[in-house]
């Protein structure tokens, strides 16, 4: 079990109800972190829709989670 | 310098930065806050930004535009919170030696931060309702790999 903290933006952060929260995970990878969360929380966007970032820097969805690590799970992007 | 403001983007104070005596040519954009969009009325806007990544991004997309074209600065500005009609929603400056150079480096900055930088915006519509752009309405971001660095 790894601790770790997601912080929520946009459409996901009205869709959990709430910025950031810490979470106790099984998950190895943001991918599946998201997809418990997305089954948790009824996120309405696919994983594939997204980007993930691991402590404010952009990252693959299959790198590992290491203790502590701050996510954000990124929509699509509409600045402009 | 890219930079994620929640207060008004003042345009004359941003084009004091970009003074230089080796500037010949110097382009701006300003994105403003429109009253349709896709066919519905728009009456507000809020922005949102993951500003410690986008920041990040934002000078990423600079530094590659500038080392693509001879540009001498590069400057943008995106603003954040609740915007209304008319209000500047982001500011690009762009000076170099001839004009060619810095028109082409506006238009690249901007359609790239548009394309990468974690920024998301919200419309408020005229009959009530209310939707997250991108989010809920397009579906072409993130089906691809990211966009490309400059080349």
């Amino acid at each position: 079990m790894k601790n770790v903290v997601v912080h929520y933006f946009a459409i996901l952060r009205e869709q959990r109800g709430l910025a950031q929260e810490k979470i106790v995970t099984e998950a190895g990878s943001a991918a599946e972190l998201y997809g418990e969360l997305r089954t948790r929380h009824g996120f309405t966007l696919e994983g594939s829709r997204l980007r993930v970032a691991v402590n404010d820097e952009f990252a693959p969805w299959d790198a590992a989670l290491c203790e502590g690590d701050t996510l954000v799970f990124i929509p699509p992007v509409a600045g402009g | 310098m890219f930079k994620i403001s929640a207060h008004p983007i003042d345009p004359a104070r941003e084009l004091s930065a970009l003074d230089d005596p080796r500037a010949g040519a110097c382009v701006s954009f300003e994105g403003w806050v429109r009253n349709r969009n896709e066919g519905r009325e728009v009456q507000a806007l809020d922005y949102e930004a993951f500003v410690a990544l986008a920041e990040k991004e934002g000078a990423r997309v600079l530094a590659e535009v500038c080392a693509h074209w001879p540009v001498i600065k590069a400057v943008c500005v995106h603003r954040v919170g609740a915007l209304q009609l008319g209000e500047l929603a982001v500011w690009v400056g762009v000076t170099a030696v001839h004009r060619g150079a810095a028109f082409e480096a506006c238009r690249q900055i901007i359609d790239e931060v548009k394309a990468r930088v974690p920024i998301w915006k919200k419309e408020h519509y005229v009959d009530g309702a209310s939707e997250w752009i991108n989010c809920a309405t397009r579906g072409d971001f993130a089906k691809g790999p990211p966009p490309t660095a400059v080349e």
